[in-house]
C-alpha cells in the first residue's frame, strides 16, 4: 500500500530523512520508534504533503486497495505529486501530534465539509444530514467522546486527551486506507491512552494499514504491531517483530545505535 | 516565500459581481456645490421652507470646516467638491401608482441585484418577508409593504416623502442625534441629502416584518448623501436592514451618509449593515469612499440599541456607528467585521457613550486585512461622571493575511466615574500555517479552508445578523477574500 524508496528530504539547508525505505502492506501496523530528533514527525509530515518540507530524492508510492477488488496495482500513485488535500481525499489521514485549534469552527460542521471534499472527489454526491448525524453518533462511541464535543469548536479549549481521541474520531468518521498515528500517544493519561488504542484496534481491517510513530512502548501493548522500525538520525537502522520494541525499552535507544556504528 | 507571494499576488484578483451600469434615464444638477446647488435640490424635492433653512444652514456651517485627514488611518487626496454631481433622479413621473410605472431598466437592475420590489413572500429560508425601501443614486425609487405596516400604524417610507407627509416627526426627531454641525460629512450631508429612509414605529408595536433599504449608486460622478432616521417609540420593535452596492468605476465616488435611531422607554432597534459598496479594482483605481455618520441614542430606561455591520465593500471606509445611553438601564451594542483586501482602507469603529446608570454595552470588532490593505479599529468607550455602575465589554481581534497588510487597533477609553467596569480585549493573528495545513490534511483545499476559518472568526458578529443576511454575508466574504492565501 506503501512503498518509500530512499527518501531524502528536510527543510532547506538541513537534510532530516536519510534515505529511507520503507514497504507497508494492506492490513499491517508498522510502528516507527526512536530518540528525539531522529525524524520521525519529519517523516508523518512528509507524507501527509506539509509545505515547509523539501523532499531532494527519493520515491513515495500509494496504492490504496480498490473499491471494486480489482487489484491494488491498479492504482499506483505517486504521493510526491499530490497536494495535501489530494492526498487525504485518497485516503492518506495524519492523526496529529499537537492538533491545531480552529476558533468558531464546530468539529461536527469541519467534519462535513471534510467528509464531503471526499466524497466529492470520489464522485459521490454530498452525504444526507440524517446520515451523517448518524454516522457522527456510531463514530463517537468508539473513542469514548461526548455528544457535545462535536457541537464544540475544533479542538478549541480540549484537554490533551481530548484532543487526541477527536483526531481519532475523526479517523473514524473519514475511513482513510493509510493511518498514520503521529505520537499520537504523547500526553495521555493511562485511561485516555486505552480509549485511544481500542479505537484504533477497533478500525484496524485488512483493507487499512497504519504508521504508529512514537517513544514509547507503552502504546504498543495495547496497539499491536506486526513490526517495528527503527528512527536514528534520519534512517531506519533496525526493523523487527513486536518484541524488537521490548527490548528497546530494556535496552534503550543507545543499545542499537551503537551497534549501527561498529 | 516569493513564490507564495506570487500566487498571493497571482489570485487576488476576486470579482465584484454588482459593478454593472444600468442605462436608466436620469435627471442631473449642475456638477459643483454651491448654495444655488443646495436651493436647486431643496426645490426637486419640492420642500417646506424649515427644510430649505436647515439644509442652508448645515451648508454655512460646513463651508466654515475642514475635511478631517489628521487623525484617521486612511490616505486619501483631498476631495475636489465642485466635480461631483450631487443630484441625480432616475426621471419618472411623481407618483407611481404601481410597479408597472417603474423604468423596466430600473426593475432590471434591481432583479439583477436579487432585491425583490414586489410584494410577494420570499421563498428562500424562513418565512420571513422583507420590506424594502429602493434608493437609487439620490431617490428613493420604491417602497415596499408600505399599506401592511401602515395598519399596525407603522411609517415606513422615504425621506422625502417623510417631509412632506410627517413634518412633525422629521422636525422632532431630524439633527437630535447627529447635529448638522456634528462632523464635516455630517454638515455636507445635511446641507446636500436627498433622500433616504424614513421608519417610526408607534407605541408598543412590534415590527411584523424586516425593514431594509437598498442603496445604488449608478450615475458616472455622483456623491450619494442619503439620510435614514429611525424612531423606536415606547416598548417598539424593529430589525433593520441595510444593503448597498455601485457600479465599478475608475473615478473614486463620495457617499457620505447620516443615519439616526432613537430609542424610546424600554423600545428596541436591531441595525443590521452588509456594506458591499465598489471596492475599486486590485490596483486601487475606483473605489467608493465611504464616509458615514451613524448614531443612536437610547432616550429614556430600558431602551436598546443594536449595530451589526458587515463591511466588505468600499475604497475608504470612515464609519463608528454609536450609542449614546442617556436612559437608565439602556443597552448599546456594536458586532463589526470589516474585511479589507487589496488596496481599501477602513478606519471604523465604535462609540459607547454612558450617561445613564446601570448602562451596559458590548463591543465585538473583527478586522481582516488581506492584500496590501489597512484595517484600523477606532473605537471609544466614554463613562460620564454620575453614570453608576456602567459596564463596556471590548473585544477587538484582527487577522491579518499574507504579509503587506495592516491591523491597527486605537481604543479609547474615558472613565468619569469610579463604578464603571470597563474590559478590553484584543488580539492579532494570522491564519495559521498549520491551520491551513490540518484542514487540507482532512481533504479541504486551501480556498475553502479559509472560508471556514474566516467564517469560524466572526461568527459571533454573524450570529447577530438575521438569517439570510447572515448567508448573504458568509458568501460575500469568501468572495471579496477568494485568493488571498497562496
Amino acid at each position: 500500500m506503501l512503498s518509500i524508496k530512499n527518501l531524502r528530504a528536510g527543510i532547506p539547508g538541513n537534510e532530516i530523512l536519510k534515505g529511507i525505505n520503507l514497504e507497508v502492506k494492506a492490513g499491517e501496523v508498522h510502528a516507527i520508534m526512536g530518540p528525539n530528533g531522529s525524524g520521525k514527525s519529519t517523516l508523518s509530515s512528509v507524507l501527509a504533503g506539509k509545505e515547509n518540507y523539501q523532499v531532494t530524492e527519493g520515491e513515495i508510492w500509494f496504492s490504496p486497495p480498490s473499491p471494486r477488488g480489482e487489484g491494488s496495482g491498479m492504482r499506483r500513485k505517486n504521493l510526491l505529486e499530490m497536494s495535501p488535500e489530494e492526498r487525504a481525499r485518497e485516503g492518506v489521514f495524519l492523526a496529529f501530534q499537537y492538533p491545531v485549534e480552529i476558533p468558531g469552527v464546530s468539529n461536527i460542521n469541519f467534519l462535513k465539509t471534510a467528509i464531503n471534499e471526499i466524497r466529492l472527489h470520489r464522485k459521490q454526491p454530498p452525504m444526507e444530514t440524517k446520515d451523517f448525524l448518524k454516522l457522527i453518533k456510531e463514530k463517537q462511541a468508539l473513542v469514548e467522546l461526548q455528544g457535545t464535543l462535536a457541537n464544540r469548536s475544533v479542538n478549541e479549549g480540549f484537554s490533551g486527551g481530548e484532543k487526541k481521541r477527536n483526531e481519532i474520531f475523526q479517523m473514524a468518521v473519514l475511513e482513510p486506507t493509510l493511518c498514520i498515528l503521529d505520537e499520537t500517544d504523547s500526553g495521555l493519561d493511562i485511561d485516555a491512552l486505552r480509549i485511544v488504542a481500542n479505537g484504533v484496534n477497533k478500525l484496524r481491517s485488512k483493507d487499512r494499514a497504519f504508521v504508529v510513530i512514537t517513544h514509547y512502548q507503552r502504546l504498543l501493548d495495547h496497539i499491536i504491531p506486526d513490526f517495528v522500525h527503527v528512527l536514528s538520525n534520519g534512517k531506519i537502522i533496525k526493523s523487527g517483530g513486536k518484541e524488537l520494541a521490548l527490548e528497546l525499552e530494556a535496552k534503550g535507544y543507545d543499545w542499537i545505535k551503537e551497534k549501527d556504528q561498529t | 516565500m516569493a513564490e507564495k507571494n506570487d500566487i498571493l499576488e497571482k489570485q487576488i484578483s476576486s470579482d465584484y459581481k454588482y459593478g454593472f451600469t444600468s442605462d436608466i434615464d436620469m435627471d442631473t444638477a449642475p456638477m459643483g456645490l454651491s448654495e444655488d446647488i443646495v436651493r436647486f435640490i431643496s426645490k426637486k424635492k419640492n420642500e417646506p421652507e424649515w427644510m430649505l433653512e436647515f439644509r442652508l444652514k448645515a451648508y454655512r456651517h460646513w463651508l466654515k470646516m475642514e475635511e478631517p485627514h489628521e487623525w484617521a488611518h486612511l490616505e486619501y487626496p483631498k476631495i475636489n467638491y465642485q466635480n461631483i454631481i450631487f443630484y441625480a433622479a432616475p426621471k419618472q413621473k411623481k407618483e407611481l401608482a404601481s410597479l408597472d410605472e417603474v423604468d423596466p431598466e430600473l426593475l432590471k437592475t434591481f432583479e439583477k441585484l436579487g432585491i425583490s420590489l414586489e410584494e410577494q413572500k420570499r421563498l428562500s429560508g424562513v418565512q420571513s418577508t422583507i420590506a424594502v425601501d429602493a434608493v437609487i443614486d439620490s431617490v428613493s425609487v420604491k417602497t415596499t409593504f408600505k399599506e401592511v405596516l401602515a395598519e399596525k400604524g407603522i411609517i415606513f417610507c422615504s425621506f422625502s416623502e417623510a417631509v412632506q407627509e410627517h413634518p412633525e416627526l422629521i422636525k422632532k426627531y431630524m439633527g437630535s442625534v447627529v447635529p448638522y454641525s456634528d462632523n464635516y460629512f455630517a454638515a455636507l450631508n445635511s446641507a446636500v441629502f436627498t433622500d433616504g429612509s424614513f421608519c417610526y414605529i408607534p407605541k408598543g408595536v412590534r415590527c411584523p416584518m424586516e425593514l431594509s433599504t437598498y442603496f445604488r449608486i449608478n450615475t458616472a460622478g455622483t456623491g450619494q448623501f442619503e439620510r435614514t432616521l429611525i424612531v423606536a417609540d415606547e416598548g417598539a420593535y424593529v430589525s433593520y436592514l441595510e444593503g448597498c452596492t455601485a457600479p465599478r468605476r475608475d473615478e473614486n465616488q463620495l457617499h457620505a451618509a447620516v443615519v439616526e435611531i432613537v430609542a424610546h422607554k424600554n423600545g428596541e432597534v436591531k441595525y443590521s449593515t452588509v456594506q458591499n459598496w465598489y471596492p475599486g479594482d486590485k490596483n486601487g483605481k475606483g473605489g467608493i469612499y465611504n464616509f458615514v455618520t451613524k448614531r443612536g441614542i437610547c432616550r429614556e430606561e430600558n431602551s436598546k440599541i443594536s449595530w451589526t455591520q458587515v463591511e466588505t465593500g468600499s475604497a475608504i471606509t470612515w464609519k463608528y456607528p454609536s450609542v449614546i445611553l442617556k436612559g437608565d438601564n439602556s443597552v448599546g451594542e456594536f458586532y463589526s467585521v470589516a474585511v479589507t483586501n487589496n488596496h481599501q482602507q477602513a478606519d471604523t469603529g465604535t462609540k459607547m457613550l454612558h450617561i445613564g446608570k446601570n448602562t451596559r454595552s458590548t463591543i465585538v470588532s473583527k478586522g481582516i486585512s488581506a492584500g496590501c490593505s489597512n484595517n484600523a479599529y477606532r473605537g471609544l468607550v466614554r463613562v460620564a461622571k454620575g453614570a453608576k455602575n456602567a459596564r463596556n465589554f471590548s473585544q477587538c481581534d484582527s487577522l491579518l493575511m499574507g504579509d503587506k497588510c495592516g491591523a491597527h487597533t486605537f481604543p479609547y477609553i474615558e472613565i468619569k466615574d469610579k463604578t464603571a467596569v470597563v474590559e478590553h480585549e484584543a488580539t492579532t493573528s494570522k491564519i495559521g500555517e498549520d491551520q491551513l495545513f490540518y484542514c487540507q490534511q482532512r481533504g479541504i483545499d486551501k480556498e475553502k479552508a479559509i472560508g471556514l476559518i474566516v467564517n469560524g472568526y466572526c461568527r459571533e458578529v454573524f450570529n447577530q445578523l438575521p438569517m439570510e443576511f447572515a448567508v448573504e454575508a458568509q458568501k460575500l466574504l469568501a468572495v471579496s477574500l477568494e485568493g488571498s492565501v497562496g
